[in-house]
Parts: structure tokens; C-alpha cells; sequence
């Protein structure tokens, strides 16, 4: 197989169990793209993840990012419309039956189901790329101050990740 | 038209459409639903807040990008599959050429100290940002040790075990679901 039909088959299986979006596929990403494809290290994907976070767009940005790294622009492109077309099929024969079942117990029930899964494949998501990242104590010190001020404070993430590359640049950290 | 049922008269064209949604991946910076909903529903008026929230319930159940799912069932809704194309080019022209734009970039910087410093704080703290998602999204799980057990076999599974998730995910979303359906208060 092709790398660019390697990459399309990767990216619409995960489009399908996308549930909390790319956060929550980033354990299977990681997974495909470094222990079965060989594709990059754990860390060149941790650092395509955070760059991702300086584009505008949905967070599924990420998805075109792997795609560049191992298929130039047009892996960018299957990549990303990978991830894009089995769901959005679903969407578009879903959204016109969606009346009929919104209120339907199964669905509710489904959907409470979904809840903690999706919780803890994010938490998984969280544990795997801090255990790419913490390269050595002060990328630590970095996740246990940054994590405080996501969580405690109001800033604007964007602001504390720019604060973070800043501190990185001029030689605090790394 | 479905739209009329809302007494509304929108009816954007595809054109519209994908500008709309062009705007939109454009300002996106950190979510990009905030500023989808400013233009759906109090910018342009394609729908009302209660149609609006309707939808995106729908979008947040099925698997997918939420936002990229919203494209897809409003584009549909005014214009059928034509209007779901534009709406989800819309979207998606403007982050995918940024995006590519800071990977080639990267690339030819990466090799030099403090980019290469700059991005070891930048994954350690992006990596931050995904932990305090999932500690804000982890809130409702509050009081339910069921739900909080489903979480922590999810998180065992995924993050220790390393199991594929296309085998994990339909095992374990069958599982949480009759089990908490079956321990429903």
C-alpha cells in the first residue's frame, strides 16, 4: 500500500469513533502513526499536537499536520478529508431522521454512555502526551505550572501556550 | 423548505454559505464554535438559538468534529449536499492552508536551538491543555463511581494496555451503556 492510501485508511477509521474529537483520538493516532507505521517518534508527534494549537480552525488540526509530515501537502489533504468524510456521511443521513429519534431512549442512553468514554480516552490523550513531553524537569516544572493556570485561571490558553514557547525561546527550558 | 417553519426567511446560497463559514475558520483561534454560533444565529440568522442548540446536540453525538458536523447538517439543511460541500470548504480552506503553512515553516526552522527549545515548552504545555480539558470535562462524573469506573478501564485500556481503539471503543461504549442504563437512578 501507498503511504497517502495508508494514511487514508488510518484517518476514516478514526473519523468514525471521533467522539470529543481529536483530543480523544490522539492515544490511537500516536499509536498508528509511531508503534505500528513507524512514521515519527512520540515526541516529533507531541510537537505537531502543539503546533496544531497555533492554527485558527476546529481542533482537528493536528490531523493535517501528521499528513504533511508523512505525505507532503497532498498527504495534508487525504488526511484531513479522511477524517472529514465517513462522519460527515453519517451527519448528512442522520440530520434529516434526527426529529424522528431526539427524544428516543436509546439515544439518551447511548449518549450517557458515551460520557465517561470519552472522558477517559481524554485523559488517556493527556497521560500519553505528557509521557512524550516531560523530557526532562523543567519541561515538568512547564506542565505542572501551565496545568494550574488552564485550570484555575481565566487567561486565554493561547496566551499561557505563548508565554510557554517564549520561556522555551530564550533558554529557560529545553 | 424547512427553513420556513421557523418563520424565518433565511435562505443563503451556496455562496453565502461558504463565505459564512470561511469567516468563521478564519477567526477560529482556541474553538471555533463560539464564533460559528455568532454567525449562524446572531449575525446572518440562518437559525434560531433553540434550532441552533437542537443542532449541535445532534453534531455532538455523532462521532466527528463537532463544528465540521455542524457544516455538514446546515449545509444540507438550505442546500442540500452542494451547501454541505460549501459549508465544509467554508470551514476548512483557510485552517488547512495556515496550518500547512507553520508545518513548512517549522520544518525549516526546527533545527535551530530556540525554535527547538521553544517547542519542548509549547508540547509540555499543550500537553498541560489536554490534562485540564480533561479535568474540566470530568466534572459531571462527580458522585457517580459507575461512570468514574467506566472512565478509569477507558483510561487503562487506551493509555496502560495500548489496546487498538477500534476493538476498545465498541466494547467499551456497548458496556457503559448497559450497564449505567441498567444502574439508571
Amino acid at each position: 500500500m501507498s503511504t497517502l492510501s495508508q494514511l487514508a485508511a488510518v484517518y476514516a477509521q478514526l473519523s468514525l469513533m471521533a467522539f470529543g474529537g481529536a483530543n480523544a483520538l490522539i492515544p490511537e493516532m500516536q499509536r498508528q502513526v509511531v508503534d505500528v507505521h513507524h512514521w515519527m517518534s512520540a515526541q516529533a508527534f507531541a510537537a505537531l499536537y502543539a503546533l496544531a494549537q497555533a492554527a485558527p480552525g476546529p481542533n482537528m488540526m493536528v490531523v493535517s499536520l501528521v499528513g504533511l509530515r508523512v505525505g507532503g501537502f497532498w498527504g495534508a489533504l487525504v488526511t484531513t478529508g479522511a477524517v472529514a468524510a465517513p462522519s460527515s456521511v453519517l451527519t448528512y443521513l442522520v440530520s434529516r431522521v434526527w426529529d424522528r429519534f431526539k427524544n428516543a431512549s436509546w439515544r439518551t442512553a447511548l449518549q450517557a454512555g458515551l460520557q465517561p468514554v470519552t472522558i477517559g480516552l481524554i485523559s488517556a490523550s493527556a497521560a500519553l502526551l505528557i509521557e512524550s513531553t516531560t523530557v526532562d524537569w523543567r519541561a515538568a516544572l512547564v506542565i505542572v505550572v501551565t496545568a494550574g493556570l488552564f485550570i484555575f485561571t481565566k487567561l486565554n490558553p493561547l496566551l499561557i501556550l505563548g508565554a510557554a514557547a517564549v520561556t522555551g525561546a530564550v533558554g529557560l527550558v529545553g | 423548505m424547512e427553513a420556513i417553519t421557523t418563520g424565518e426567511t433565511a435562505s443563503p446560497s451556496v455562496v453565502d454559505l461558504f463565505t459564512g463559514f470561511f469567516i468563521v475558520g478564519v477567526y477560529g483561534f482556541g474553538g471555533v464554535l463560539p464564533w460559528a454560533r455568532r454567525m449562524i444565529v446572531e449575525q446572518r440568522k440562518w437559525l434560531t438559538p433553540v434550532e441552533f442548540t437542537d443542532m449541535l446536540g445532534l453534531c455532538s453525538f455523532l462521532p466527528g468534529g463537532n463544528i465540521m458536523n455542524v457544516t455538514i447538517a446546515l449545509g444540507a439543511r438550505f442546500r442540500g449536499i452542494p451547501g454541505a460541500a460549501a459549508c465544509f470548504l467554508g470551514l476548512m480552506t483557510a485552517p488547512v492552508a495556515i496550518v500547512i503553512a507553520l508545518g513548512v515553516v517549522y520544518d525549516r526552522y526546527a533545527y535551530l536551538p530556540p525554535v527547538r527549545q521553544a517547542f519542548v515548552a509549547l508540547s509540555a504545555a499543550a500537553a498541560a491543555f489536554v490534562l485540564a480539558t480533561a479535568w474540566k470535562i470530568a466534572s459531571p462524573l462527580r458522585g457517580k463511581p459507575l461512570a468514574i469506573g467506566v472512565a478509569a478501564c477507558t483510561f487503562v485500556a487506551i493509555a496502560v494496555l495500548r489496546l487498538p481503539l477500534m476493538a476498545a471503543m465498541p466494547v467499551l461504549t456497548i458496556g457503559s451503556t448497559l450497564l449505567l442504563w441498567r444502574f439508571r437512578k
